[in-house]
């Protein structure tokens, strides 16, 4: 029921705002830490608990509303990914604050006066606090539903969760709804979290644990409806629970195996609705046009790049290596969410499988290092012709959901798979051949590939493929009627970004010298996201140039503070508000005035 | 800033820059890199509070061949991949004599890795697989740490006196916590060739849905139940598990469990009567570590914890080996660091040359709880030192082999 909570919170935002808050599993930390001090520290007695579990969801609630008004709506007017990456940076910045506040010991919450036992059900001692939960699930339900069917706020919200743009043109302060939508989410999120005091235990991690899940929830029940998450909620739980009893071995992916098969099924989820074609012609995620980079600047860098890395101290050399498989990485995935309009949260599939296919074949068959190599984008991309069959037959938040789910099963396989993949203890000893092994001749191999990676793809932008790829980003009904295929080059985009995306993860392999189920982790799905978002999603070489940013910031920051993600964070708000359409998109947008 | 200022400026950079190496080269450098963010941040805060006890001390003496010590921190962020960019910095940039630390197996194993690469000495503190000394070993890699392994064998070596024959499991789905079972379990069946077992639990790290996992342990019934939980989860699980009377239904055994690291959390919420793996700090009593305990607590005002004593041996080690070498040149290192001798504040250890694995031990006993101080402790307890349950050099070779 906890999932629940947080989940119908994290629907309603984005069926409202569609703002993808990452930052909402911080909330749900925040105040699972806010209640704590509170419980300790109120005079209260056995109330002491209740009282600061509902302080601490107000609280969140506030904070919620705050982070809405300075700084969400600021971008509104943004291409509406940009949200995203505030939320992101709001991430970093809740996870130190954490840290310097509470410190980073693991706590243990107090337990709920009154509620401590347990009475049998079935033979089985079933916790009275876990039945407190369950009733609660069903009363929160009811308020929600009382407030959206039966108050004039709820029917705005109704209204702008199917047509915003239809609620706008009513005469409806959108500013307004939006600030109440995000306070009620965050407040629910602050509500779960305090409300797991007496279960789990306090970790500066417990953000992440639970974000992907409350996803899959709010994507298997249906973006923007409530019931739906409820409906969600009890049916993950009761898989998951038959799963881990059933199947232990699977618990890993059994959701996202369960939110693949529903999304197959049901494209909108279990209780969705087809999303309302945008009326304006031009897609939601790409505003304004492409912007030119001068092409003396391009030749410039190149000889830069060229020139420079003998002259260079040595780590240099391994951060330019570092960035520029990453440019390539971030570059793949501009195709797919730049040109087609495809966002992907599970872009990590094509850099991991890029990575275990070059490092499986030098463990199990000694193949040669550039064979090897040459092998890691052809993984890629057989893995993504069978992800991208799947995925290009749905939209916006739920084929990057799919892909996520993908990317999770990928996971689940290499940590599970101990013969092969060596599981979580990875596979080491993949270094490159010993001629190309010192760092400016292995800088130049993966200058080259990724070099030649990039120009693949800014031609293929430009060609006839990369504008049927925009036709169908932009009016999909339109590209279709004019004799399109929209599917089959959205499944192309797909494989040559997985081609790309594995091409990057081979030369980063070689880099490291080794591969863990890390490299297939959420996090590596979400960093070209970012860098995507920091260059500028108009343009391809919006990709390196994030790429290049995030990389030596964090790369800086790291090395001189132990609060990296605090300052990380900060910086990446200013960036986000400075530049509202990344880098590139906000130079061009003033370069024409 | 006219051209001529300009140059004078540039000039004094370079100068400057210059006294700067110089007086770099009159401390020794060396690269500590460990997981201060992520899963693995509540165990390295304390564990870097024993390598600065350390380090201020041995600095306060006048350092080593003339030297003070100068230790250069990173953060992985619990990330291989960060950790190998870390080494790559501290070694290239830095120009450190070693790199150190680390608490992830992971981790370890991919800067090991690197080290082995790039023939560096990787002096690993806090990892606990097996593979990173025996087969993923090498010379240029020694641990501080008791493994998994040795772990699970003391523990088995005291379960096996006892009568339960009935056993079940929990760990993380993860290397560490199948091994810490499969020794534990192997040396049982040799020890009680009777003992059966009737329940694997392996729920996902950090996500464990204790309620059913309890619910599951306890349909099988078992006598016993051996637990390899890792931080967060252990404590979720004692929470479920005490609502549903587990700990009245089976005797638990539990690998690093007595830790402070592991039952200071849990308050006096901390299961009583448990068999485990720990560190008593508070009843130990070698007048040395009464010692390091005292000054421990006065310089940081809270009492140390297992990391902050690995943390401690781990820097008493280095310089040790550094004074043995006579030198900072990484393969006297690597000699100096074969068959070691380092005396530490719970006694003497070394440092073997057949898999660089030390001889530090563990203490084994049973927990209770402590109402004065409102946490669980270990009682009965007995230090097990390393030599005890590690294999020979023999079986160590077979084991490197087989890589």
């Amino acid at each position: 029921m906890v999932l629940f909570l947080i989940a119908s919170g994290l629907s309603l935002i984005f069926g409202v705002t569609r703002v993808v808050n990452f930052a909402h599993g911080s909330f749900y930390m925040l105040a699972a830490y806010l209640a704590y001090t509170l419980a300790g520290a109120l005079p209260l007695g056995g109330a002491s608990f209740y009282v600061a579990v509902a302080l601490a969801a107000l609280a969140v609630g506030a904070v919620g509303t705050l982070v809405e008004i300075a700084l969400l709506r600021r971008v509104y007017r943004a291409p509406e990914l940009y949200q995203l990456l505030l939320t992101f940076a709001l991430v970093l910045v809740v996870s130190d604050v954490v840290k310097l506040v509470w410190g980073s010991e693991n706590k243990t919450g107090p337990s709920a006066p009154g509620l401590t036992g347990a009475v049998r059900v079935a033979g089985q001692l079933v916790p009275t606090y876990d039945l407190a939960l369950i009733a609660l699930g069903p009363c929160v339900a009811a308020a929600l539903w009382w407030l959206f069917y039966r108050t004039r706020w709820g029917v705005l919200i109704r209204a702008a969760t199917l047509d915003r743009e239809m609620v706008a043109l009513l005469g409806v302060d959108q500013a307004r709804l939006f600030t109440g939508v995000f306070a009620l989410g965050s407040l629910l999120a602050g509500l779960a979290g305090a409300l797991q005091l007496p279960r789990v235990a306090l970790t500066t991690v417990m953000d992440a644990a639970i974000i992907t899940e409350a996803f899959v929830v709010v994507v298997v029940g249906g973006m923007g409806s409530v019931p739906g998450a409820l409906l969600a909620a009890v049916v993950i739980g009761v898989i998951d629970a038959f799963g881990v009893l059933l199947l232990p071995r699977a618990s890993l992916v059994l959701t996202f195996v369960v939110m693949a098969a529903v999304l197959v099924v049901r494209p909108w989820g279990l209780m969705g609705r087809p999303e309302a074609q945008g009326r304006s012609a031009g897609g939601t995620i790409i505003a304004g046009r492409e912007v030119a980079v001068p092409r003396a600047l391009i030749v410039g860098l190149a000889a830069l790049l060229l020139a420079i890395p003998p002259l260079l101290p040595t780590f240099y050399v391994w951060v330019l290596v570092e960035i520029l498989a990453f440019a390539l990485f971030a570059a793949s995935l501009h195709l797919l969410m730049g040109t087609g309009g495809m966002v992907s949260f599970g872009h990590a599939a094509a850099f991991g499988m890029g990575a275990y296919g070059a490092a499986l074949l030098v463990r199990w068959v000694k193949a040669p290092m550039l064979l090897a190599l040459a092998a890691a984008p052809l993984a890629a991309a057989a893995t993504a012709v069978v992800i991208g069959f799947f995925c290009v037959r749905l939209s916006s938040i739920y084929f990057a959901m799919l892909t996520l789910a993908f990317a999770q099963i990928a996971y689940a396989i290499a940590h599970q798979w101990y013969d092969v993949t060596g599981g979580d203890n990875g596979l080491l000893g993949i270094w490159p051949a010993r001629w190309l092994a010192s760092p400016v001749r292995y800088y130049y191999l993966a200058l080259a590939a990724s070099g030649a990676g990039l120009a693949v793809l800014a031609v293929a932008g430009r060609a006839p493929f990369g504008l049927t790829l925009r036709a169908a980003r932009d009016h999909p009904r339109r590209a279709e009627a004019v004799g399109i295929d929209v599917r089959a080059h959205q499944w192309l985009a797909f494989v040559v970004a997985g081609f790309f995306g594995g091409l990057a993860g081979g030369i980063f392999v070689f880099l490291k010298g080794s591969v863990f189920p890390e490299s297939l982790a959420v996090a590596v799905s979400v960093e070209p996201l970012v860098m995507v978002l920091l260059g500028g999603v108009q343009s391809l070489a919006g990709a390196p140039v994030g790429a290049a940013l995030y990389k030596l910031l964090d790369t800086v920051v790291t090395r001189y503070t132990e609060y990296w993600q605090l300052v990380l964070g900060v910086i990446l708000v200013a960036i986000v508000l400075v530049f509202p359409r990344g880098i590139l998109g906000t130079l061009g947008a003033r370069g024409r005035g | 800033m006219s051209p001529r200022r300009t140059l004078v400026a540039l000039a004094a950079v370079v100068v400057l820059g210059a006294a700067a190496l110089g007086a770099a080269q009159t401390t020794i450098r060396i690269g500590e890199i460990n997981s201060f963010s992520g899963i693995g941040a509540p165990f390295t805060g304390p564990y870097w509070n024993g390598v600065q006890l350390a380090i201020d001390e041995v600095n306060a003496r006048g350092g080593v061949l003339g030297k003070k010590l100068d230790v250069l921190k990173r953060d992985d962020k619990g990330q291989p991949a960060e950790a190998v960019k870390h080494a790559q910095e501290l070694v290239a940039s830095e120009q450190v004599v070693l790199i150190a630390g680390t608490f992830l197996s992971n981790v370890g194993l991919a800067v090991s890795d690197w080290a082995k690469q790039n023939k560096t000495l990787f002096v690993a503190a806090e990892p606990l697989t097996e593979a990173l000394t025996w087969s993923k070993g090498h010379d240029h890699v020694v641990r501080v740490r008791p493994n998994t392994y040795e772990q699970g064998r003391m523990l088995a070596e005291k379960a096996g006196k006892l009568k339960y024959t009935k056993w079940a499991t929990i760990g993380p789905n993860y290397e560490y916590g199948k091994r810490a079972w499969e020794t534990f379990r192997d040396r049982m069946k040799e020890l009680k060739p009777d003992v059966q077992v009737v329940e694997e639990r392996w729920p996902a790290l950090g996500k464990i849905d204790a309620g059913i996992e309890v619910g599951a342990i306890l349909a099988k019934n078992p006598e016993a139940l051996y637990v390899s939980l890792f931080g967060s989860d252990w404590i979720t699980f004692v929470r479920e598990a005490k609502k549903r009377g587990l700990f009245d239904r089976m005797f638990v055994v539990g690998i690093l469990l007595g830790e402070p690291e592991y039952i200071d959390p849990l308050g006096l919420e901390a299961p009583e009567g448990m068999l485990v793996t720990g560190y008593p700090w508070y009843d130990i009593a070698a007048p040395a570590h009464k010692d390091f305990v005292a000054r421990f607590t006065k310089k940081y005002d809270k009492n140390p914890v297992l990391g902050s004593l690995v943390g401690y041996i781990t820097y008493l080690s280095i310089v040790d080996a550094i004074r043995k070498a006579g030198s900072t040149e990484t393969d006297k290192l690597v000699a100096a660091f074969r068959g070691l001798k380092v005396d530490t504040p719970i006694g003497p250890i070394s440092y073997r040359a057949s898999d660089g694995q030390s001889t530090m031990g563990a203490w084994v006993g049973t927990t209770k709880l402590d109402a004065k101080r409102g946490v669980g402790i270990m009682v009965n307890h007995e230090y097990v030192p390393g030599d005890n349950v590690l294999p020979s050099d023999d079986e160590v070779k077979k084991l490197r082999s087989g890589s």
